[in-house]
């Protein structure tokens, strides 16, 4: 016998008057979805930004032209684009771009892996909480750069002392964005789970650890924001010949040899790979987890 | 009284016992004071109070999330289960993962899993809503959701604490009706908790009226109306008066001292 068997006095009418009622409610209570075609959102996220980027190349155009500062010190737009032409047909800036990313990458996964538990720690752990929460929460407000003299001599000039100031820089954000996520989840949620028999692990795996997503992608965001800001730190001030070149030493290779061009051609790669990892893993991960918890607000 | 009301008064054992149930937190003053109450199985019981009457702290304690400063609960059947004020669904599940999830953490196996979670939100008359996500679901169907997966906890006792007091009016009526017809269906032992007298004699076989600070049982009504009932009929309105009177009498004493 099913369960949907009823016993009511009522009879089936009954029954089905209720059926219509309620569907008829659901239909009335559920929010119609629409969305925007996907080309018509993309044409309209991208006219706004290239604009900008256009009016600013005017400005700065405009600028040469009057002559406030000398060549050498302000070159035009088109000076910048031909050197990143050559510096992008002679793979020298890809290959910069490349290596910064991949140092980048293993900084932030090494952080990933260090700031995670400890962030665990820190928020389920009382005495844990109180002996290094405070510390780990300032070490946030700290500019990783004032790592880089202490990691060279520690470490020497070489990978080391740039994958100990990326660590440094990105695991406090990390540990600090799961403590924020575990301190958000609504008391309620903990109730259902122990109401539902959730117990030590299988709570943290069903109730607390999916409670705790949103912040802790967001500050995954944020701890690669610093991964990279303190590797470019650390690679403007590490180098030698032995040593790959990231775009931090390109940047440095610029300036001691006064040319602005190549300076400014740095400048946009280390934008464009902040950017483009911004664009194609974090904004994505984020939305994903906040649209599926219905937490993203469509924004027109 | 029907016949089916009338086979489970005759083969009542407790499913629910409380006896002298005391309850106060650290040193403050008693918020349950000797509650002694017995649910028969398949019985409907309403508990009613004003504010302070700890009608939540009573269900908390059947439910086994807290323990009686003195006396004793005992739930033969095993856990109750429990639904809240909100639905409580976890917003990163959809619909049948939130049903699918209660069994899970009962040992259930994988398919049967599944059918047993469609079977559940079949029962709610949800069947077509089960892939969608809790911010998808109107607030009727996230407390029939929330429904389906107390039932899925698969214990005989179900705790519901004022679960539908943030609906609007037509929504909570069409859910007493939904709420008696799966009772009956299921054969379930329901104590529930509001403060909404016309509720209470709506679908209750007993109201249980509770004192305020400290919470006692402070009378008893037995509700000998025949179902199918209807919120607005004369005989639920008739004795929904005389438990007012009762209820505004209780309330009356507090503002005089």
């Amino acid at each position: 016998m099913s369960v949907l068997d009823s016993r009511r006095g009522g009879g089936n009418g009954n029954n089905d008057d209720l059926a219509s009622l309620e569907a008829g409610l659901d239909a009335l209570e559920t929010h119609l979805d629409t969305r925007a075609s996907r080309w018509r959102k993309l044409l309209s996220a991208t006219w706004p930004p290239v604009l900008a980027i256009v009016g600013l190349l005017g400005v700065w155009e405009l600028i040469y032209r009057s002559g406030v500062k000398p060549t050498y010190a302000l070159p035009s737009p088109a000076d910048v684009g031909l050197v990143l032409r050559d510096q992008l047909s002679d793979g020298t800036l890809l290959e910069a771009m490349g290596t910064s990313l991949t140092r980048g990458g293993l900084g932030f996964l090494a952080a990933l892996a260090i700031g995670t538990p400890l962030g665990l720690l820190i928020a389920r752990v009382r005495p844990i909480r109180r002996g290094i929460g405070p510390l780990v929460s300032g070490l946030q407000s700290l500019p990783s750069i004032a790592w880089v003299p202490a990691a060279i001599i520690f470490f020497g000039i070489g990978d080391a002392a740039i994958y100990a100031v990326v660590l440094l820089g990105a695991t406090p954000s990390i540990a600090n964005g799961m403590v924020s996520g575990i301190d958000q989840i609504p008391p309620l949620y903990q109730r259902v789970g122990k109401v539902l028999g959730a117990r030590g692990l299988s709570a943290a795996r069903h109730v607390l650890l999916p409670a705790a997503l949103p912040g802790y992608v967001g500050g995954l965001r944020q701890g690669w924001a610093f991964s990279w800001r303190s590797l470019m730190a650390a690679e403007l001030i590490v180098h030698s010949p032995e040593l790959g070149q990231g775009l931090g030493q390109l940047l440095d290779f610029g300036r001691s040899n006064n040319d602005m061009s190549l300076v400014f051609a740095g400048i946009l790669g280390i934008l464009v790979v902040g950017i483009a990892v911004e664009l194609c893993v974090f904004a994505p991960l984020e939305r994903r987890v906040l649209r599926r918890r219905g937490l993203l607000v469509a924004r027109s | 009284m029907t016949v089916l009301e009338e086979q489970r008064v005759t083969r009542s054992t407790g499913a629910v016992s409380l006896r002298g149930l005391t309850k106060r937190f650290g040193d403050g003053p008693n918020v349950l004071e000797d509650v002694s109450l017995d649910v028969a199985e398949g019985e409907f019981v309403c508990l009613l109070g004003a504010s302070g009457c700890g009608k939540s702290t009573l269900l908390n304690l059947v439910a086994g999330l807290d323990r009686p400063s003195a006396g004793s609960v005992h739930v033969p059947g095993g856990r109750a289960a429990l639904m809240f004020q909100e639905p409580a669904l976890l917003p990163w599940l959809t619909a049948t993962q939130n049903v699918e999830l209660a069994l899970r953490l009962r040992g259930v196996g994988k398919s049967e899993r599944r059918v047993r979670s469609n079977e559940l939100l079949e029962l709610v008359r949800l069947s077509g809503a089960g892939g969608k996500r809790v911010h998808e679901l109107s607030g009727g169907m996230r407390q029939r959701v929330a429904m389906a997966r107390a039932l899925a906890q698969d214990s005989h006792v179900l705790l519901m604490d004022e679960p539908f007091a943030a609906l609007d009016a037509i929504t909570r009526d069409v859910l007493h009706e939904e709420l008696v017809r799966i009772r009956e269906s299921q054969q379930l032992t329901v104590l529930f908790v509001t403060h909404n007298v016309r509720e209470a004699v709506r679908l209750g076989d007993r109201v249980v009226l509770l004192s305020s600070r400290p919470g006692r049982v402070a009378k008893e009504y037995p509700v000998g109306i025949a179902h199918p009932r209807r919120i607005e009929s004369p005989e639920v309105a008739r004795l929904s008066v005389e438990i007012t009177d009762d209820l505004r009498t209780e309330i009356r004493r507090h503002g005089a001292h």
